[in-house]
């Protein structure tokens, strides 16, 4: 769950090429014989058939989990796919966040980093993990088989212990770990049936709810090291402003006070505790200039990309000819949709602890990517890859934000100047005003339905950002072998940058979602037009499918009624090449007695978006009474292929569900005199509990393999509601928030 | 020197009166259960509790507490194990990252003693203040209602209701 978007593949096949690497993981036997986790934070004595596991000789299992927990359950379902192989029960792992390492590297062919995003966790863990677990299995089978100078073939592995068939001997794992270390790594260990699955595809208590309901969790904020100091830094107050200088003598006087420096970001006030970095920092006076977003404004950028979006721009769909079947269509339509930026919000604000000793540093972060984080911290220090340490703790909330590794890079510049850890805390207000936030969009959507009623054309033509060219030169760094001199990496990134940024490459996250629909419609064209205002983007939870998939299913219900169909029918129709989509549909309609009647002032929505590989379909039920809008029920149908942990899934949708309606409802940030107007949760609304609907998800039975969870149940729920206010109320709302426009008209 | 109990220990502290509860239980005890969110009492990730009632700990003077009684969700589980609201919350796989459900189970409990069955009315009233990034509600309701059978099995509610309702104050 979290947001790397969608599928950057031609990004990084691309950058991957001009890096002169084969970055492309072979899954084939990623799981097996990649040496023994070496890092000091894991390196414990024992049995490490793999980079992620080590079975002591007391019998404890320690299992390196490579992917972060951020709420999406990665702790447990990646228990389940190794522990199902090991022939353990998947709560006698001890899990622990694997360190920054390229054996963790994720093999998704279009990330090739260590990085938790993009809804791959499962799908490119399915195989590795079980690998690693049958491979570790094999070895211990062997080892007891040679302890007993018997036959492997009569021996089994069966509750974390080797048993001999014929004669019933049992030996634990942690007593066969020492010759099981000296086994041969098997080539290709025997995978499970799926019939033969134990664990996976059950309803498995996660396994770190315990450490989140006693308050044991440790997340980045929640680090503790001995003679820590605690900083706040004053930031800038618009985007890019520039420090001219500051007076730190009073702030320096106060008790506790160690030191005031200067960042990059600021000023840092450096203090034995938080509250009193907090005190002081009120006392610093800073003088600014503002740089060039100095002036940035969100009407104003509304407007600039509404003109923009008036004249044509590149093609990135062109089927048929839209033009001329618009020319000739029976009735057109034409509208302009809007989505604005948001904040990502994570409930724990941004924070990290840095401990910087000579050429060498620990750092303790809630990250989505260790591995960006220790190029980020690579690139600002020049020290050695393996002198950068990284400590993930838990995660309060990811959703994409975490993917930047700004946060990580300014503790580290404020620990440079200590000779002891430090801790940097955001305040909830940095926090929302110095994010990388979702792009704002401006779209223009023409379409025509001819005499029958049926749609003839379609063209969407989007403004907007593209996060790909701000974002690509880190990732080129971190994806690029370790060989690569820093120069090159900086080189091959900025003409990656610039190639999005001028969209020669169109940035696949920007149209995802529109230009890859799967409506079987005769002329479409999509355009995408890529402006550069320099506001910092990200990845926020499911990417362009958040905005295109409102676009498109609010624009598509809108041809439906100038075609005098019905909504669910139409888009059933238009499906009939695409069975996933349609199963997941028709799903949903089903569930929600789709056309049966509903009290007045209360209406029904349905949308579908394919995303991460995964097809979810909703249908809204939402009333409207003096311009404000309850949300009755949202019932989801997904299909993810084989699912790991039905409940997780549930749980993902559910919380993906509010997550969406939060953005559906109430949130935009707002640029005025180059800074969100918005700073905390009075001026930038979450979902509460007694707006939260009742949501029921229905998952669809599947053999295929894993495809994406966290981020599939948000791209339909906006339009889904939109055109639930439609059919209840007749009025069409196009632009995001919903609530406040509702409002508005109501007067 | 400002004294006060913390989950059944008395604690004297060396902090300005105006420092928020929240730090002083987070820097100067360690207890770092209770969480920062918003701090200005708009999102309920610090909830506690001082003499039972549940507080937002980020805007509460310490001063204020001189002499009082503070639990946090360290102090929640005794002996027997984890408190029925914990467990509930276990049971119905309720958090994801987990960051705001110390606040959630607060003012829980908090609501719990003052009605032992609430409806879901009685929830919303409750918990409309407990922010939550990654969409739990659904589940909180649910183990609201769980915890709620829970403590009824085990005699009653546990102790005996505190004054006012079960919302913050």
């Amino acid at each position: 769950m979290s947001g790397a978007g969608a599928s950057r593949r031609a990004f990084l096949v691309r950058a991957s090429a001009s890096a002169g690497g084969a970055l492309v993981l072979s899954l084939g036997a990623a799981g097996c014989g990649q040496g023994r986790p070496a890092t000091a934070a894991n390196r414990r004595a024992g049995f490490s058939p793999s980079a992620w596991l080590t079975i002591t000789p007391d019998d404890q299992i320690f299992f390196y989990l490579d992917r972060v927990e951020m709420g999406q359950g990665t702790m447990t379902s990646h228990a389940a796919l190794v522990a199902e192989e090991l022939e353990v029960d998947p709560a006698r792992l001890r899990v622990e966040h694997a360190p920054a390492d390229r054996r963790y590297d994720n093999p998704a062919e279009d990330l090739g980093f260590q990085i938790t995003g993009g809804s791959t966790s499962v799908r490119t863990s399915w195989q590795p993990l079980r690998l690693a677990g049958a491979c570790a299995r094999e070895m211990l089978v062997a080892a007891a088989a040679e302890k007993w100078r018997a036959p492997a073939g009569e021996c089994r592995a069966e509750g974390g212990a080797v048993v001999h068939g014929p004669s019933g001997r049992r030996e634990r794992y942690g007593a066969l770990a020492a010759l099981a270390a000296r086994q041969p790594v098997p080539d290709r260990p025997r995978l499970k049936d799926p019939r033969e699955f134990r664990y996976i595809g059950r309803a498995l208590p996660r396994l770190d709810a315990r450490a989140k309901v006693d308050g044991s969790g440790v997340y980045g904020i929640d680090v503790k090291r001995p003679g820590m100091l605690s900083a706040v830094v004053l930031r800038a107050p618009s985007l890019g402003a520039k420090l001219e200088g500051f007076d730190a003598a009073e702030a320096r006087a106060q008790p506790g006070v160690v030191g005031v420096v200067r960042v990059s970001t600021g000023v840092a006030v450096v203090a034995q505790s938080h509250w009193r970095a907090q005190r002081a920092a009120a006392l610093v006076r800073a003088r600014w200039s503002p740089g060039p977003l100095g002036g940035l404004d969100s009407d104003r950028l509304r407007a600039q990309y509404r003109e923009r979006a008036r004249s044509p721009a590149k093609a990135v769909r062109d089927d048929g000819d839209a033009a001329s079947a618009l020319a000739r269509g029976a009735k057109a339509v034409e509208a302009f949709y809007e989505v604005p930026y948001l904040a990502h919000a994570t409930m724990e604000p941004m924070n990290c602890t840095a401990h910087v000793r000579g050429r060498s540093v620990e750092v303790w972060a809630p990250t989505q990517s260790p591995g960006l984080l220790r190029e980020a911290v690579r690139k600002l220090t020049g020290f050695d890859e393996e002198a950068i340490d990284v400590h993930t703790t838990l995660l309060g909330g990811g959703f994409g934000r975490r993917l930047a590794q700004d946060y990580a890079v300014e503790a580290v510049e404020v620990a440079r100047h200590f000779d002891a850890p430090v801790k940097v805390v955001w305040s909830r207000e940095d926090d929302t005003r110095h994010d990388f936030y979702r792009p704002l969009t401006v779209n223009l959507l023409r379409g025509a339905v001819d005499a029958r009623g049926e749609v003839s054309a379609w063209l969407h033509r989007i403004v907007a950002q593209s996060i790909v060219s701000q974002v690509g030169k880190d990732w080129v760094a971190a994806i690029a072998p370790g060989g690569v001199p820093q120069s090159l990496k900086a080189l091959l990134g900025r003409g990656a940058s610039g190639l999005y940024g001028k969209n020669v490459l169109t940035d696949p996250s920007s149209v995802e979602a529109a230009s890859d629909f799967a409506y079987a419609l005769p002329n479409v064209r999509v355009e995408y037009a890529a402006v550069e205002p320099g506001v910092p983007v990200g990845f926020w939870r499911a990417v362009g499918n958040s905005e295109n998939g409102f676009v498109v299913e609010s624009f598509l219900d809108e041809l439906a009624h100038a075609g005098r169909q019905d909504p669910y029918e139409l888009r059933r129709a238009l499906l009939a090449g695409a069975p996933r989509h349609r199963a997941v549909l028709e799903l949903a309609a089903r569930k929600a007695g789709w056309g049966s009647p509903l009290p007045r002032g209360s209406g029904r929505g349905i949308a579908q978006v394919k995303s991460f590989g995964s097809y979810c379909a909703q249908v809204v039920e939402a009333s409207v009474e003096g311009g404000r809008v309850k949300v009755d029920r949202v019932v989801c149908a997904i299909d993810c292929g084989l699912v790991v942990n039905p409940d997780i899934v549930r749980a993902q949708v559910e919380g993906a569900v509010a997550f969406g309606l939060s953005a559906a409802l109430h949130q935009q940030i707002t640029f005025r005199a180059g800074l969100a107007a918005e700073g905390n949760f009075h001026q930038y609304p979450l979902l509460r509990m007694n707006e939260m609907p009742r949501v029921d998800v229905h998952l669809v039975d599947s053999r295929e393999p894993p495809s994406g969870v966290g981020e599939v149940g948000l791209p339909p729920v906006a339009p889904a509601l939109a055109n639930a206010i439609f059919a209840a109320t007749g009025r069409r709302l196009r632009s995001l928030p919903l609530a406040p426009a509702l409002a508005r008209e109501a007067g | 020197m400002i004294t006060f109990h913390v989950n059944g220990r008395a604690h004297s502290i060396d902090v300005p009166a105006d420092v928020p509860l929240l730090w002083v239980l987070r820097e100067e005890l360690g207890l770092t259960g209770t969480k920062f969110g918003c701090g200005m009492a708009l999102c309920g990730a610090c909830t506690v509790h001082v003499d039972d009632e549940p507080v937002r700990a980020c805007v509460l003077r310490v001063g204020e507490v001189e002499g009082r009684r503070v639990t946090t969700i360290e102090g929640l589980a005794g002996d027997a194990g984890l408190h029925p609201v914990q467990r509930a919350w276990v049971e119905e796989s309720v958090p994801q990252c987990g960051y705001c459900q110390s606040g959630q189970i607060m003012s829980t409990v908090a609501l719990l003693r003052a009605r032992p069955k609430p409806t879901d009315q009685d929830i919303d009233a409750a918990l409309s203040a407990n922010l939550c990034r990654c969409g739990t509600y659904q589940r909180v309701r649910r183990a609201v209602h769980r915890a709620a059978g829970l403590l009824e099995a085990e005699g009653g509610g546990g102790r005996a209701p505190s004054a006012g309702g079960g919302g913050p104050k």
